[in-house]
């Protein structure tokens, strides 16, 4: 699972031709799930790193110096991304971490890579990773909580009193449920039933009738593939017509291929890159969204997700601390990043303070629907 | 009772840690310690689930729910408790004792298959309980903030000495299992293992031997789920499920049915292997599917078996020539 | 309305077919050569991932459905000639332990060959639910009912009238007095695989458009058919089917009455109290063993 052979290809190229160039590389390491369950999300980081590193080594690298990412493969297993944090900081001794991709493992390798004074930019979502502040730990995947905001405005706006909630039992479902639960009635609607399924549960239709029966106005289903999708096929098959809304962890084309014609009429957040050809012309980050969709598409003939965005963001952010700070020691990539301002990366504009390392707004996401087997924009 | 065998296991033992204890000088990089620490506490469940397999014959695929009881109850015991860590630890593994006791009755009277789904049903019960019990164990995202190994006043901060402690921790596991299997209740076990029926009309209680042997095995797999929580400071259910009890049984039968030191062998192999095979890139499932069949195929009694058989032949081939 | 109970009651029926199928598997393995299959989960994947991939390859429906059966089929074959027959002798363990090497090997192939992610195949006969007594069911319900139900006589009619089928029996019966007879264990043996292969890849094709399928599926739905053949007592084929469709009411009650958080917990409480109160399961012979 390395980048290494191929960057220093790379680079042997770009030393051949620029003599100047000859200097020792720049050494990131990255730590994600590129295999097991949550492969879905690591597997487009990586290629996204790849790709990103390749086209920094192009363009002459960081500091006059090659670029290098040493990307281990944490299986979506906790200690092996301990083990493969521990090699990173002790045996390849990287400037910086991206990742982990999973938030049980960010957290796992926190310690180590703070007590290593080497700065972490997590590509996973849990609030905990940064709130309270750990002075080395940063994240780039936007908190729950702003999508569920999201997601209760819409449902606020269409007058819905009775809210349902339908989570997967694992990390991702876990802290989505938490935030729900917090906010639904916070905001003055009432929880009317509070549902869970297994990540590899392959029939919902108990829990939905379950939550028929409590006649709610909308249902939120929190999610990543495919629960979500069979959760979308059972409700066609159930006949139920309340409104349902789905997260951002199903926010990919590959979701609507699964659910097929169930998707029709399902709302979610997203981040913008999602639907980056169906942003207005005016919206500022529409260009860079537009170009990473059609490089990572024709390089990797694959759709593009939010969490490949999650590997660009994490690396170009290590990138540009590096290019500010004008050196590659872990302390001033620290101090640089926490210095970050309005960087426009895939996600959103990152923001970090010594107060906030989650670093994105509200804006970061942007209400869809489904019609026809395409993205709609949804107003505000 | 012969107290010479007592006194070769000590020795044998003593050799072992010292064996462990050199490691850490002999590794290129500080790196292979976290895989060396991780081995030791696979070795110490490993012991104590051949315990169970390999003398006692009976098997169990659900002793990650042990490992994992005893973990949860160290955790949730010194953070939100704020009991002392040695506390902590022993309520842990006592948790896993009381638990295995409990559960031995009912579940011990199955044979065969029938109890290899018994303790399958409640290991992936448990697990769900981990889950589920997001109040307490902080669901399906994991626990955070246990804190580090601390006793009698010295922090086991370093990587280094928390291996130390693991080393004399696991030396003392293999002699005590060492010394069991030559007691009186060890060969009880073998010949309960060989035939019930036999056993019981020599007058083996067959019932409390099981029980106790079960619940020795939780008991150890427990003392590694509460050095696990407090070594990595931080635990999730997905590390006590159903793979990593098929993990451990794999350990016992690779290492050697019934051979102390093959399970210690299979732990340390097993633990380090996926790493090992990190240059592989992406097959390195496959090749470690291949590995694990290919083992099992040529070495029938384990790494404990092929090491032993390879040891004599060098020997006599030395003596021929 | 939505009326509780018929839908629960669909539902698991549906998936309680499917683990039954996959019990099944687990039973003609067990009954020819007295091991647990584990890598009996990945022929089921096996089954929902090569349809897929046939189908996608321009097969119509039934041909992609058909060729991933007999792949399957041939794959479990191998297994049994490749890596448990060269074992003769060992302890059964060892073979147990083999199978679960095979599974990942299965698993990490087919994660190679289709990759990672969740894949669906379409329906048989479209998606418009059919409203019966309170419940909505799915067409590709009544597929996975009739399959399962076909298989169930097409064994039956195995065991009873072909030579083949009664050799089988005769090993699960008494292996030794078998071979004295002129039987070849070694090929019941390879035969079982064979079967086992099918009737897991037959239970993932007909399942795959329910419930879509992924490299990784195998292990929880083998873990569950494993449980179904357990409950229904080891070594009856029958017990298995039955088993499996008990398991899957109890999952879909246990997930609406109970919590569905705690709903396969549930249904291993149950198997597991049966399991204390009759030890060899709901059709099970208690073994009688020699001294």
């Amino acid at each position: 699972m390395r980048l290494r052979a191929a960057a220093l290809a790379v680079c042997a190229a770009i030393l051949s031709a620029l003599p100047a160039f000859a200097a020792d590389p720049v050494r990131l390491g990255a730590v994600l799930s590129v295999t097991g369950p949550a492969s879905f999300l690591g597997e487009p980081e990586k290629n996204t790193i790849q790709m990103e590193a390749d086209k920094i080594n192009a363009a002459g690298g960081v500091l006059g110096r090659p670029l290098e990412v040493v990307i281990l493969d944490d299986e979506t297993d906790v200690n092996k991304a301990v083990l493969a944090t521990d090699r990173l900081l002790k045996k390849e001794r990287v400037s910086a971490i991206l990742g982990p991709t999973t938030s049980g493992n960010s957290l796992a390798v926190m310690g180590k890579a703070a007590a290593a004074k080497t700065p972490i930019i997590s590509c996973s979502a849990a609030e905990k990773i940064t709130k309270p502040v750990n002075p080395y730990i940063f994240k780039v995947a936007p908190s729950d909580r702003l999508a569920v905001a999201r997601i209760l405005a819409h449902a606020q706006k269409q007058g819905y009193k009775k809210l349902a909630i339908l989570t997967v039992s694992d990390g991702f479902g876990q802290a989505g449920r938490e935030v729900l639960k917090e906010l639904v009635p916070a905001q003055g609607f009432e929880l009317t039933a509070d549902e869970v399924f297994g990540p590899k549960d392959t029939d919902m239709t108990a829990q939905l009738t379950k939550i028929q029966g409590t006649s709610p106005d909308a249902v939120i289903c929190w999610g990543t593939n495919p629960g979500p999708a069979v959760v979308a096929k059972n409700r066609v098959q159930l006949g139920i017509k309340t409104p349902l809304y789905m997260s951002h962890g199903v926010a990919s084309k590959k979701f609507i291929e699964l659910a097929g014609d169930a998707a029709e009429g399902l709302l979610l957040p997203a981040g913008k890159i999602t639907a980056a050809e169906k942003l207005p012309d005016s919206d500022p980050e529409k260009a860079l969204l537009t170009a990473y969709t059609k490089a990572y598409g024709e390089k990797f003939n694959a759709p593009v997700s939010t969490f490949g965005g999650h590997g660009y963001d994490s690396l170009h952010l290590a990138v540009k601390a590096i290019e500010a700070a004008g050196s590659d020691k872990p302390e001033a990539i620290r101090d640089a990043l926490e210095k970050t301002k309005a960087f426009s990366g895939i996600g959103g504009v990152f923001t970090y303070t010594p107060e906030d390392h989650a670093g994105l707004g509200p804006d970061a996401f942007i209400m869809l629907g489904i019609d026809k087997g395409d993205w709609v924009v949804i107003g505000e | 009772m012969k107290p010479a065998f007592f006194g070769i296991n000590a020795a044998q033992a003593g050799l072992f840690l010292a064996a462990l204890l050199a490691v850490p000088h002999l590794l290129p990089n500080e790196y292979y310690l976290s895989i060396c620490i991780l081995g030791c506490l696979s070795a110490v469940i490993a012991v104590g689930l051949n315990l169970l397999m390999g003398y006692a014959g009976q098997i169990s695929l659900g002793h990650a729910a042990f490992y994992g009881m005893a973990a949860y109850a160290t955790a949730i015991a010194t953070t939100r408790f704020s009991l002392p860590i040695p506390v902590g630890m022993a309520l842990g593994v006592l948790l896993s004792v009381a638990v295995a006791w409990i559960v031995a009755a009912p579940t011990l009277k199955l044979r065969g298959h029938y109890l290899a789904m018994a303790t399958l049903g409640f290991g992936i019960i448990v697990s769900i309980v981990f889950n589920e019990a997001v109040d307490y164990t902080g669901g399906p995202s994991g626990f955070v903030g246990i804190p580090r190994l601390s006793l009698a006043g010295y922090d086991f901060a370093s990587d280094l000495s928390y291996y130390n402690l693991m080393a004399v921790v696991l030396a003392l596991v293999v002699l005590m299992s060492l010394n069991l299997m030559r007691s009186r209740t060890g060969r009880a076990l073998r010949a309960l293992h060989v035939s019930e029926k036999a056993a019981a009309s020599l007058g083996v209680d067959i019932a409390a031997h099981k029980r106790f042997v079960f619940v020795l095995s939780a008991g150890l797999a427990g003392l590694a789920g509460v050095l696990y929580a407090h070594y990595l400071s931080f635990i999730a259910p997905a590390s006590f499920g159903f793979s990593f009890s098929v993990q451990l049984v794999v350990m016992v039968v690779l290492g050697g049915m019934a051979s102390v030191w093959g399970s210690v062998a299979g732990a340390f192999f097993l633990t380090a292997l996926p790493e090992a095979l990190r240059e592989f890139e992406d097959i390195d499932i496959l090749v470690y599917g291949a590995i694990l069949v290919l083992t099992i195929m040529f070495l029938p009694d384990g790494l404990a078996g092929g090491l032993s058989r390879l040891a004599r032949r060098l020997r006599r081939s030395g003596g021929a020539s | 309305m939505l009326s509780g109970a018929p839908q629960y009651l669909v539902s698991g029926l549906t998936q309680g077919a499917a683990y039954g199928l996959i019990g099944l598997g687990f039973t003609m393995i067990f009954n020819t050569t007295g091991i647990i299959n584990f890598a009996q989960g990945e022929f089921v994947m096996l089954g929902g991932m090569l349809a897929v991939w046939f189908a996608g390859s321009g097969l119509p429906l039934v041909a992609a459905v058909l060729c991933a059966c007999a792949a399957t089929a041939v794959v479990g074959a191998l297994m049994e000639r490749l890596t448990i027959r060269p074992l003769a002798g060992a302890p059964a363990i060892n073979a147990v332990i083999i199978t679960i090497g095979v599974s990942i090997l299965l698993r990490g192939g087919a994660m190679l060959a289709f990759g990672k992610d969740t894949v669906v195949l379409p329906a048989f006969s479209g998606v418009t639910p059919i409203m019966a007594l309170g419940a909505a069911i799915q067409p590709q319900s009544l597929w996975v009912l009739a399959v399962t139900l076909a298989l169930l006589a097409a064994l039956k009619l195995f065991f009873t009238a072909t030579l083949q089928g009664k050799a089988m029996l005769a090993c699960a019966c008494q292996k030794k007095a078998a071979s004295l007879v002129g039987i070849s264990v070694a090929r019941m043996a390879l035969l079982s695989f064979g079967i086992s292969g099918l009737i897991g890849a037959t239970a993932g094709a007909i399942l795959a458009p329910i419930t879509m399928t992924a490299y990784d599926v195998g292990m929880m739905l083998g873990l569950k058919g494993f449980a179904a053949c357990i409950l229904g007592g080891l070594g009856n084929p029958f017990g298995a089917a039955a088993g499996g469709l008990v398991l899957g009411v109890l999952e879909s009650f246990g997930a609406g009455y109970v919590a569905s958080g705690y709903k396969d917990a549930f249904a291993f409480i149950v198997l597991l109290l049966l399991l204390f109160v009759k030890p060899s399961g709901l059709f099970g012979k208690a073994g009688v063993e020699r001294v």
